[in-house]
């Protein structure tokens, strides 16, 4: 991170991304409509089935197929596993951290080993949905475009019903728990966009909606929102094109759907303290920590009522078009577009991570923390700005401490 | 179980792979009362697995500046491996910070003995070098005499 001080004022902030491009929307040409799923799902190791379900959705679109309630259930449940496990993790094993002063989990653990325990635990319930579903924990294997290769029985999915409900106590803990950290004073009047269901908390379907007023189809995505190069990142940029830099992730989610969450969820936010409204992203983490419990809250619901479907997918023809889909991963809304030949070979790919729509947000946001706390030493600094880049868990905050902090001070 | 040897690393990544090969050596060379496992799965899972041991003996592959193929010995349940946590781990955690997690949650094995062999290339698709494996013969004999040498405690 590059930070230029003139005087009392902050000129630049560069968040510089070096990731050795990996070539994914290239290699994917030529490759069947069917293989979009598992080659996108590698992109990351956190959260696979989101790039499986935008694949899903986007194809399924190209295609026409329109998916049964059933085994859209199930595509749900699973995708409440990793909001679970990816969650759970950032919660307890990055972010938190950063709030109590310690310089990683492993620190901490030496004084708040419960905790930490905690967190592995939650993220543990999480596993075990995906490999029930998924096949296997790591990298799933069982999602294929028009649905599922294999649906459970209903007593595979009730016997994980203990351990979802031992860890949605365990979230209210930390919803507790967080909702009780110091926040740094700190909002900005963000756009956030999530997806928009009438029915539904937003994972796998609905409109793309925004607190000023975007209200789109998936398909419109290209309309309104551009990718870009800038010199200083090999991550992409994108920006509304009406009104630049937005939000993704929990906290857009959260603004925009409050209402639709479950009432323990609703309930447990309030009570740690959290508005129906939130501006502050360092309050992303207790935001997290409810999404986290709803996500129990929600497979614990889709278990009890599950009745297996008839077939496990849905038979998918291939023919020449094109196809938008969108989903929320743990990190924000994931958008795949795919322009697909008659045989079915894929002739354009494209995919937006979340992170690549946050980045420009985050860099606004230490532009005006950065200012606000010129008198800091750079140490101090440094790890303030981590935590505040945390609050995005964006897929380069993994490593505990990954930022080089530039200051250059005139 | 009384003694567990886990040979940690990944077979697909060059000098990563240490542990695995010492691992596959060991198997056909120890005592019948010695399990020997390989392991390449997230560290953190290791706390499940080495429940069921007096003794563990774990290998893997280690950076720490030092000349490729040095062989590392901690005893891990001597003394914390704090200072080797390394903070450049992506997506999650490592062994050091696995070993360190464990002994917060009061889940180490009574002794538990780690042996890191100094790697360097890590590239996709290669071998063990060849300074590495020599290593790993290295190993593999201070495993055996190590578990030949006294039965667990208790």
């Amino acid at each position: 991170m590059h930070v230029k001080i003139r005087g009392t004022e902050v000129s630049d902030v560069r968040l510089e991304i070096f990731e050795p491009p990996r070539f994914f929307e290239a290699f994917l040409r030529g490759r069947a409509f069917t293989e979009a799923p598992d080659l996108t799902a590698r992109i990351c190791g956190i959260c696979p089935i989101a790039y499986q379900m935008s694949a899903c959705n986007a194809m399924e679109d190209a295609l026409g197929v329109s998916i049964p309630t059933p085994i859209q259930d199930l595509r749900r449940l699973l995708y409440c596993g990793e909001w679970i496990e990816s969650h759970a993790l950032h919660v307890h094993m990055l972010h938190a951290p950063d709030f109590l002063g310690y310089e990683s989990a492993v620190h901490m653990a030496q004084d708040h080993a419960a905790e930490v325990q905690r967190g592995l635990d939650i993220k543990k319930a999480g596993n075990a949905l995906v490999e029930v579903l998924g096949g296997r924990s790591v990298h799933p294997v069982n999602v294929r475009v028009g649905g599922f290769y294999r649906a459970p029985a209903r007593h595979e999915l009730e016997a994980l019903t203990d351990q979802l409900e031992r860890a949605r106590d365990a979230c209210l803990d930390t919803v507790r728990w967080v909702g009780a950290f110091e926040f740094p004073a700190f909002e900005r009047d963000y756009e956030f966009i999530a997806l928009g269901h009438p029915d539904e908390y937003p994972m796998n379907q609905g409109r793309l909606v925004s607190n000023d007023g975007l209200d789109i189809a998936v398909a419109d995505f290209g309309e309104h929102i551009r990718e870009q190069h800038v010199p200083h990142s090999t991550a992409l940029h994108a920006a509304l094109i009406e009104r630049g830099p937005y939000f993704v992730g929990p906290l857009a989610r959260y603004n925009l759907n409050f209402d639709r969450l479950s009432p323990l969820a609703q309930e447990a936010a309030t009570d740690a303290g959290l508005a129906e409204r939130c501006r502050n992203p360092f309050q992303s983490i207790v935001v997290r920590s409810v999404e986290t419990l709803y996500a129990c809250d929600e497979a614990l619901r889709l278990i009890a009522a599950y009745e297996p479907p008839d077939r496990p997918f849905v038979e998918v023809e291939p023919s020449a078009a094109t196809g938008h889909g969108c989903t929320e991963a743990p990190r924000g809304i994931l958008y795949h577009r795919y322009e697909i030949d008659a045989g079915g070979s894929i002739l354009d790919a494209q995919i937006v991570p979340p992170t690549s729509q946050n980045q420009p947000t985050i860099e606004q946001d230490l532009r005006q923390y950065v200012t606000d706390r010129l008198e800091l030493p750079d140490e101090q600094l440094q790890w303030q700005c981590e935590q505040a880049i945390r609050n995005y868990d964006p897929c380069i905050s993994c490593s505990t401490h990954f930022l080089r902090l530039h200051i250059d001070r005139e | 179980v009384g003694t567990l040897v886990i040979g940690v690393g990944n077979a697909l990544r060059g000098d990563d792979g240490a542990g695995l090969a010492a691992a596959e050596v060991l198997r056909a060379r120890v005592a019948n009362d010695v399990t020997v496992e390989s392991w390449d799965g997230p560290p953190m899972e290791l706390l499940d697995r080495w429940t069921v041991a007096e003794r563990v003996i774990v290998i893997d592959a280690v950076t720490s500046g030092a000349p490729v193929g040095t062989i590392h010995r901690f005893d891990a349940s001597a003394a914390p491996l704090l200072d080797h946590v390394s903070a450049q781990t992506t997506h999650g955690v490592g062994l050091a910070q696995a070993i360190e997690l464990g002994r917060a949650f009061g889940r180490l094995p009574r002794s538990l003995v780690v042996y890191g062999i100094e790697g360097r290339e890590f590239e996709i698709g290669r071998e063990p070098s060849e300074r590495v494996r020599r290593a790993v013969s290295a190993v593999v004999e201070r495993v055996i005499e190590e578990v030949a040498a006294d039965a667990p405690e208790g």
